[in-house]
């Protein structure tokens, strides 16, 4: 039998369980939280949020990231924007709405109690911005503007222009400098974590490397947070910031924290598309677009007349076809689909056929240039920046990207693995967003998890259990050490003839082509293998110059990506033996005769948790049966 | 325009600041780079420099980026003698080959400033910036409940203009293109943020005097209305932003207890 997670979850009316929870969790003297040291690695909306937080209540924060500064957190890159229940539109929504919308949205493969406690929520954080000084848009009025995103039915999504995850992020990173000034958070950027320090079986430290000085540092703590974000750059490409990177959730992961449901996976539907071999990321463009902007293909397969010149009658507006009730506003992962269903049909536009047009004509038409301007004009700007072509004029061309992760390190109700004493925070954890996240409920959940969730669940660790009190001279410090320095020093020494990035692009191809959009078990199990193969070519023929006794940008993305290679076979494990379609994850096998996902929740309604049991070896499986006692299983329709 | 053809390439001579670690003198590198397609970004232009460098086996130019679509302040450079590049209101990461011509040459140095030591090649140490909103650049409001966001209605306008000021991503090249190496624009852009909300009232005089003082013990050069630090910001963010923080500053210094 497979064995039962037991997620901690309270019982009783889901209204109540926050607050009871709260309530039965042990407390921590004021007095004493100085004397317990907390890690925080990782200093984005999750992180940092959680470092402030932790800092004024009086614990002894230490807090890492990788960038020159904690500001500079992928979080930054956020547009769109941040839900919240609030309701000052006055259209309906509730804390029970958004917690409905999103269990729906994460297409049931989310924990109830969870995603609850997020709704609820919400609205503290909201306050706490606003309360920051983060610049929300308002009406003239003075009152708080909100919008509708993603397809949602009810306006609950609170922006800054297109900079809503600057603004937020930087209203945390003020925090964090306050409590960086009075003494009570130590913060060290440019420090990669490279190992976890298990003692007793209690997460008690980790080991840094200074990517500056290229020393090895050791941290000792009586609880560590993993708030490092998601692992989207396993496909290489994507629109994740450039070192976003699996490798202390990994590292966490080979250390006995088990990893939850990694092929559940975000593409999403609006990006710019791939333009050469030399293409180093995507760019997202907002899908706030998607609002005005209609989506349409050629209907004739291999027309490659530029998009402008195909007239009217020969464009296919697929999603307006497909999905009369929703149209162009569809979930990101039925747009996302739909596009890639298009493109191998052959009915692409532009050179490569991988993108679609995302056209304005016709809103421009009925709203004027200066209506659209207003509301797009920064992003038409970003796209002609990047593309050298004007959207006013000719319609954008867009195709889905990797976006998000919803898999990460399995965590119970407190955000604790299954290590004690690790938490896990914000993107690198699995909780809340099941099969596909809802736009503008990442912000959401990363500082739901640091601002008000682990202040109060981090008790379980340091109140809850015992330890005694170790330095950094432990042999178990000494043994982490030993084994990053040993990893690091073994890709140095491979003195091969392919460079890492060479490499990561492999892998990049070989995770879209086959553990992408469209999965199947055939392709799936060639991925496996051929990773497998990928994975050997990185160990016998990487080639990185250099020492790792100073600044090496190649060593630490060939480390990463040596993580990566690992990760991805994992990846496609699950993937595979998830035999169902559901939200991001999509079987080929399993879809109606319309084409749409198959759920089966009869056989599928869990959480896949892995244990770690060797590189290449198959993981073995802990489930976490999910039941629906609020929202009920149904089918997705948005015809 | 077409995405491949043979007019869509060009070919340059690039000369590359590198220097081992900040105890070095440094100097420039030249390579030829042939084959640059235009619809390169510049920072994909110095990936493929880089892919060369580690066919030849040697290290890499190390320089500093992340997000690669102009927010996350980490892509520095002066390209050509500009910062960020020719374009105005982008980073270097936003910049695009087409910009450049077949034959061109092109100087790609670190930002230069004593505040900002170079660490290695391209990458300089901003943790000046770190340091000064430690001093004040903050609302000091602990986590927990505030009250309800609406409970202050802010005037738009001035809700607009303090995102105008918040919209900085801290890159410093306000410091690099300033000939004093002021850091008046990035240090006012918080000040006047926090100045035009009502948030921000309690603290306003001790910020102001907090941070300006950080600015100065951090080495930084004295503002003298180049205005060049607006010429180069690739966030426009304005110069009025230091006319503000000046009066600010005056306010603090003149009628409050904190200046005493
Ligand atoms: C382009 C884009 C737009 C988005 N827009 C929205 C939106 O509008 N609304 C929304 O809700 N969500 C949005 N998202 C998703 C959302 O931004 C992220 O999911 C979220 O910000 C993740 O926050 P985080 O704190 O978990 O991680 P991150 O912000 O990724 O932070 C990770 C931190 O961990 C550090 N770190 C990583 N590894 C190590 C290590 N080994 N050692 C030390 N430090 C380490 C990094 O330095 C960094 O500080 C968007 C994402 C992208 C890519
Ligand atoms: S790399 Fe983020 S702004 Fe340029």
């Amino acid at each position: 039998m497979v064995p039962q997670l037991d997620s901690k979850c309270p019982s009783g009316p889901i209204e109540d369980r926050w607050r009871k929870h709260k309530f039965a969790l042990p407390l921590v003297n004021p007095a004493n939280r100085r004397k317990y040291n907390v890690i925080v690695v990782g200093s984005g909306l999750a992180g940092a949020s959680a470092a402030a937080s932790l800092g004024e209540m009086g614990y002894n924060v230490q807090c890492f990231c990788i960038q020159d500064s904690p500001r500079r957190a992928h979080s930054i890159a956020a547009q769109g924007g941040i839900n919240a229940a609030k309701n000052y539109p006055n259209d309906g929504d509730s804390v029970y709405r958004l917690f409905y919308d999103t269990v729906k949205g994460g297409d049931f493969r989310a924990r109830e109690s969870n995603v609850y406690r997020l709704a609820e929520v919400s609205n503290n954080i909201i306050d706490q911005c606003v309360a920051q000084g983060v610049p929300f848009a308002r009406e003239y009025g003075g009152l708080l503007d909100n919008r509708s995103f993603g397809g949602a039915q009810v306006e609950r999504t609170f922006y800054a222009r297109g900079q809503t995850g600057q603004q937020l992020l930087l209203g945390a990173y003020g925090s964090l400098m306050r409590q960086v000034s009075t003494g009570r958070v130590q913060m060290f950027s440019r420090r990669e974590m490279v190992e976890l320090v298990i003692v007793e079986g209690q997460a008690r430290g980790i080991v840094v490397r200074d990517v500056v000085t290229g020393e090895y540092e050791r941290y000792a703590g009586d609880a560590v947070l993993l708030c490092t974000g998601g692992y989207g750059n396993v496909f290489y490409l994507s629109t994740n910031a450039k070192a976003s990177n699996a490798s202390a959730a990994w590292r966490c992961h080979k250390k006995g924290a088990y990893f939850a449901n990694p092929c559940f996976t975000q593409i999403h539907p609006t990006c710019i598309p791939v333009s050469g071999d030399y293409q180093s990321k995507l760019t997202l463009m907002s899908e706030s677009l998607r609002n005005d902007g209609r989506v349409w293909v050629t209907k004739k397969v291999g027309d490659t007349r530029r998009p402008s010149d195909i007239p009217e009658a020969e464009r296919d507006y697929y999603l307006e076809r497909r999905y009369p009730g929703f149209g162009n506003l569809v979930p990101r992962d039925v747009a996302s689909r739909a596009a890639k269903i298009e493109c191998d049909g052959g009915h692409g536009v532009g050179a490569t056929g991988q993108a679609v047009c995302l056209d304005f004509r016709d809103a421009i038409a009925r709203d004027g240039r200066n209506v659209i301007e207003a509301k797009y004009g920064n992003l038409f700007q970003m796209y002609e920046m990047i593309t050298g072509e004007d959207p006013y004029q000719v319609p954008m061309r867009i195709y889905p990207a990797v976006h998000y992760t919803m898999g990460g390190l399995w965590v119970d109700y407190n955000l604790e693995s299954t290590v004690p004493g690790l938490f896990v925070l914000g993107e690198a954890n699995f909780s809340d967003h099941g099969a596909n996240r809802l736009g503008a409920s990442a912000l959401m959940q990363g500082l739901a998890d640091g601002y008000f969730v682990i202040p109060a669940t981090i008790t379980a660790q340091i109140a809850g259990r015992k330890r005694e009190p170790i330095t950094t001279e432990h042999a178990a410090f000494a043994e982490a050490e030993a084994a990053a320095r040993a990893r690091n020093q073994k890709i140095l020494d491979v003195r091969g003839s392919k460079s890492s990035e060479h490499i990561h692009r492999e892998l990049g191809k070989i995770m879209w082509d086959k553990v992408g959009m469209g999965r199947n078990a055939q392709g799936l199990a060639e991925a496996q293998k051929e990773i497998s193969a990928l994975r050997e070519e990185f160990w016998s023929d990487v080639r990185v110059p250099g020492t790792a006794d100073h600044m090496n940008p190649g060593l630490e993305h060939a480390a990463r990506l040596a993580d990566f290679l690992e990760l991805a076979e994992f990846f496609a494990m699950d993937a595979l033996h998830r035999e169902e379609s559901c939200g991001g994850h999509f079987r080929e096998e399993y879809q109606t005769p319309e084409g749409e996902a198959l759920r089966r929740d009869d056989e599928f309604a869990y959480v896949a948790a892995w244990e770690f049991q060797g590189v290449g070896k198959p993981a073995t499986l802990h489930k976490e049966d999910l039941s629906f006692e609020y929202v009920k299983l149904a089918t997705r329709s948005y015809k | 325009m077409s995405a491949h053809g043979s007019s869509d390439s060009i070919n340059l001579t690039l000369h590359v600041w590198r220097q081992s670690g900040p105890e070095d003198k440094g100097g420039f590198e030249v390579r030829r780079l042939n084959g640059v397609s235009t619809h390169m970004s510049f920072l994909e232009m110095l990936d493929v420099m880089n892919e060369q460098l580690v066919a030849e086996g040697r290290e890499p130019v190390a320089f500093d980026h992340d997000c690669r679509e102009g927010i996350c302040g980490m892509c520095s450079l002066v390209i050509n003698g500009q910062v960020h590049g020719p374009i105005p209101e982008i980073t270097t990461c936003q910049l695009h080959m087409r910009h450049f011509k077949d034959g061109d040459s092109i100087y790609i140095e670190p930002f230069r400033a004593g505040a900002f030591p170079v660490l290695r090649d391209l990458v300089v140490d901003r943790s000046a910036f770190d340091r000064i909103i430690a001093a004040g650049g903050y609302v000091s409001v602990a986590t927990g409940n505030p009250q309800d966001a609406n409970a202050l209605p802010i005037p738009k306008r001035n809700a607009d203009l303090a995102m105008d000021a918040a919209a900085c991503i801290g890159c410093g090249g306000c410091v690099a293109a300033c000939p004093n190496a002021a850091a008046m624009l990035f240090t006012s852009a918080k000040v006047s943020q926090m100045a035009l909300l009502p948030q921000g009232q309690p603290e306003r005089d001790r910020r102001v005097l907090a941070m300006v003082q950080q600015m100065d013990a951090e080495g930084f050069g004295n503002c003298t209305n180049e205005f060049e630090c607006m010429a180069a910001c690739p966030k426009g963010i304005d110069v009025s932003n230091i006319a503000r923080m000046n009066r600010e500053y005056l306010r603090a210094s003149m009628c409050s207890a904190e200046g005493a």
